[in-house]
């Protein structure tokens, strides 16, 4: 965009405090029309509760806001919207259950005749190249196709400024490439666009300027273009980043040999796993990508022990294990973390103490003919609270207590210290921190030093291309051929994952 | 406006707190209900609370406190590690019936003879029909996923018309001309279940109770299949990851429940009650369920509130026959208790806060 285009939004030291944190203080700055700015930081920046006051759903405690010159205080998202302001969330909000244009209709003040909704529907969706069947049932949607529908929906009030929260969460590489082309296209009409991330290879394809936050406050603004990811990630943690080393290594024998395993998904909107083969040997790490909701959960429960499969659709050195319970495995050095943290990974109302024997009992001997040995318990808690850096005040705290970077370096700390031989994690460093999340990932990288084999599953492809030796793509509950990490393409990574998920691409003459 | 704001941490202070000022909230609510029925408020909760154990009358009572809170809490200890896990088991009164027949009918076996092991074997025939009743619901729900709640209830009326027969059939006593009821155990030595020491209302039951209550404290807190119970309560899922075999710990926690109801039976029909009559239960399985929640389902709890519990029935029925206070009233004003006790639960994991309503 040129630098004369007029100001659409001034946002002016807008604070918000919660109680014990200030999400934002006198946060500033402004959105050009037709600009595509984007909001950067980490989680817990700030960065979700500066759009809310920007589309309503939050009040500002001080500060002032104009659009297009005018004092603008949304009261709530209709104000909003009234006034041009869109937004689409990272979660959407469809029910599976009915058509598009119906879904599209439920959003709507005044809904128009739905035959006449649909041909709205489909000369927005073929202006801006995001094809789209008014008829076609939601449930039927693949992730990048519901995109699509919440933003068709936006687009149909005729926005002055789109805000994208994540969007690109759920979509494969391909599918992202689609989007933006509908963004650029959106953005040359003179439609702004806030657009929230903390992807910085994205935002630096598709963003005119950058507004960083950290802590609730801005700490730089720059033109993404002319920095590198590098230098944007250090203004958002404000230090310097510490890249994980791996040390070169010779791959050992086969630690884990998964053959043909499938496991039918237990809840009806899970997914089966099919037929699924991959090795990992001493010393290696397998980085398994995918969208989510493709089977991620269904194959760490499968490796855990959770689900139970044939005894043969899992060996590990040679014995099988496919059959075997949680803590049978452990006590072959089997260990896993799950994603969810509270409730799977932790008991959000136990202590730090009674959340480590969860699932330390078995390998760091903390029972004695069953019954408990709490010194041992606490000083294995303590042991994984100093090591991984975990910020609480004790371990006598709650799990739910803890920040979710803070429990993450618990949970995942928790089965490092175990000495796993096979270590199965799923969103290693899901909301942690930058700094953290390294420390994280070399944690990792340190225990295939020692010869174990990990698995990371992963929707950060930065994450698994930074520590994989090989990576496949979950699908559909399928897994594709393990691949070298090196040298592999987005191209070629988005297509393991699916591709566009058949989704048609966009047909933008910009 | 005021608003409540989830606390990070169940706090320690209030859960301490919370069950005194339920107390005092009760006496209070209570007296204003007891002064509406034309009755002097302090006179009656003086009553219900304080001449049972301190009045002029209390050598009479204060066995009778025992007496009740005994299997109350027997009952209760085994309903909370079941409620604990998420497992409820409403039908300990069928369990509780159940567990005294079978008691009843080994001793009522041997009768005359007088040999030592009868009571003990008594004992464990009470402990097995309670487990046996409790099975039915735990394999129908580890088998084919039914729901606990409804099989336990509804097999407490079929305790009940099995308990009737019995009295009518079985177990009736030959010479007790034609009426209902089974001989009395208290004129069966070799079989009874007497005070151990007289008059103060201590009896194999209260033992039982006062050893179940520490039982379940260690089980709880130094024992890894008490950490699973826990676990399971609080986190299901994460009890799966921990290896918890869900089935494993139906089983084991409908199981020990029954086990402790029917000890409570066996001990009441072959103490206090004397006989199989088709009343000889006195709703104890039910009240238990009470006295669970309102010790917060914690072991030293359990004991607190069954011995309040108990004393409110004997207050009551001293308020009742003194005061000429109704039955209902006494009920009322112990489900008011239950009341603020759950009501007050909430200062333990909410704080209150004054806030300013936020312009809509």
């Amino acid at each position: 965009m040129s630098d004369t285009a007029p100001n659409l939004l001034t946002v002016n030291a807008l604070t918000k405090a919660y109680p014990g944190v200030v999400a934002n203080s006198e946060v500033s700055f402004t959105i050009a029309e037709g600009e595509v700015h984007a909001l950067l930081g980490e989680n817990g920046a700030g960065k979700s509760t500066l759009v809310k006051m920007i589309y309503g759903l939050v009040r500002p405690d001080s500060g002032s806001m104009t659009l297009r010159g005018q004092p603008y205080e949304p009261s709530e998202p209709r104000a909003a919207r009234a006034s041009g302001v869109a937004m689409v969330f990272q979660h959407f909000s469809l029910f599976d259950a009915l058509n598009v244009a119906e879904n599209i209709a439920l959003g709507m003040e005044n809904p128009p005749p739905q035959r006449q909704l649909a041909g709205r529907i489909r000369e927005v969706s073929e202006t801006y190249g995001l094809p789209l069947d008014p008829e076609s049932m939601v449930g039927n949607l693949s992730a990048g196709e519901r995109q699509r529908v919440e933003i068709i929906r936006c687009l149909l009030q005729d926005p002055k400024l789109l805000i994208m929260d994540e969007p690109t969460s759920v979509l494969t590489p391909q599918e992202v490439d689609i989007l933006f082309e509908t963004l650029k296209k959106l953005s040359a009409e003179g439609t702004a666009i806030l657009y929230i991330s903390h992807k910085l290879e994205e935002i630096r394809t598709l963003c005119d300027s950058a507004t960083i936050l950290r802590l609730g406050k801005v700490v730089n603004t720059c033109n993404p273009r002319e920095q590198t990811a590098r230098d944007m990630a250090e203004m958002m943690v404000g230090e310097t980043l510490h890249v994980p080393t791996r040390e070169a290594r010779d791959l050992g024998e086969v630690i884990v040999k998964v053959s043909n395993l499938s496991v039918s998904s237990e809840n009806a909107f899970g997914t089966s796993l099919k037929d699924i083969n991959f090795e990992v040997r001493a010393g290696e790490v397998l980085g398994i990508g995918g969208v989510a909701g493709n089977g991620q959960d269904e194959l760490l429960s499968a490796l855990s022990g959770e689900t139970r499969a044939k005894a043969g659709a899992v060996h590990v050195k040679g014995k099988p294990v496919g059959d075997l319970g949680p803590n049978e495995r452990r006590s072959l050095a089997i260990l896993a973390a799950p994603e969810e943290r509270l409730g799977h990974a932790a008991a959000p109302d136990m202590s730090l103490i009674e959340n480590a024997l969860l699932t330390g009992a078995i390998r760091e001997n903390l029972t004695h003919r069953g019954f408990l040995k709490w010194d041992a318990v606490k000083a294995f808690a303590d042991r994984v609270i100093e090591s991984f850096d975990v910020r609480t005040p004790g371990a006598r705290n709650a799990a739910r207590s803890l920040s979710g970077g803070n429990l993450q370096k618990f949970v995942v700390g928790r089965e490092v210290l175990q000495r796993p031989d096979v270590l199965v994690v799923n969103q290693p460093t899901w909301g942690v921190d930058a700094s953290a999340a390294a420390a994280i990932r070399q944690s990792l990288l340190d225990l295939t030093s020692k010869g174990a084999a990990v698995i990371v599953i992963s929707q950060d492809l930065d994450e698994l291309m930074e520590i994989s030796d090989r990576f496949a793509a979950l699908n559909e509950g399928r897994l594709s051929d393990p691949r070298p990490a090196q040298g592999l393409t987005v191209d070629e990574i988005g297509l393991m994952m699916g591709g566009a998920h058949g989704m048609e691409v966009a047909h933008v003459d910009a | 406006m005021l608003t409540l704001e989830k606390r990070a941490q169940p706090s320690r202070a209030w859960s301490l707190m919370t069950p005194i000022l339920a107390v005092v909230l009760t006496m209070i609510a209570g007296g204003i209900m007891f002064a509406l029925l034309g009755k002097a408020p302090l006179e009656a909760i003086r009553t219900i609370f304080w001449d049972p154990i301190f009045g002029e009358f209390s050598f009479y009572y204060r066995p009778q406190i025992l007496i009740k809170a005994g299997p109350l809490i027997l009952i209760a200890i085994g309903l909370s590690l079941g409620f604990r896990a998420g497992i409820w088991n409403i039908g300990a009164e069928g369990q509780y019936i159940m567990g005294a027949i079978f008691g009843a009918g080994v001793g009522l076996a041997f009768y005359p003879a007088d040999l030592w092991f009868i009571f003990p074997l008594m004992v464990l025939a009470g402990a097995l029909g309670g487990i046996l009743w409790a099975m039915i619901p735990a394999l129908l729900k580890t088998k084919f996923g039914t729901n606990e709640i409804l099989v336990s209830l509804m097999l407490v009326y079929v305790a009940e018309h099995i308990l009737s027969a019995v009295s009518f059939g079985a177990l009736r006593n030959p010479d007790g001309h034609g009426f209902p009821g089974s001989r009395n155990f208290q004129q069966y030595e070799a079989a009874s279940n007497p005070e151990i020491i007289a008059g103060s209302g201590m009896h194999w039951g209260v033992i039982t109770a006062f050893i179940a209550v520490i039982g379940a404290y260690i089980l709880l807190n130094r024992h890894i299949l008490g950490y699973q119970i826990r676990l399971t309560g609080q986190a299901p899922r994460a009890a799966r990851f921990a290896g918890v075999r869900p089935n494993l710990l139906i089983t084991f926690c409908l199981g020990a429940s029954g086990a402790l109801a029917g000890l409570a039976g066996l001990f009441e029909v072959a103490g206090p009650a004397g006989q199989i009559s088709i009343d000889f239960n006195s709703g104890y399985g039910f009240t238990a369920i009470i006295v669970a929640f309102l010790g917060r389902l914690h072991p030293f709890g359990i004991l607190l509130a069954g011995l309040l519990m108990a004393l409110t029935y004997v207050g009551g029925d001293i308020a009742q026959s003194n005061l000429g206070l109704p039955a209902a009233a006494i009920q009322a004003f112990q489900g008011m208790l239950l009341f603020f006790l759950l009501g007050m639960d909430m200062l333990t994991n909410f704080r209150v806060r004054l806030k300013q309503a936020e312009a809509v």
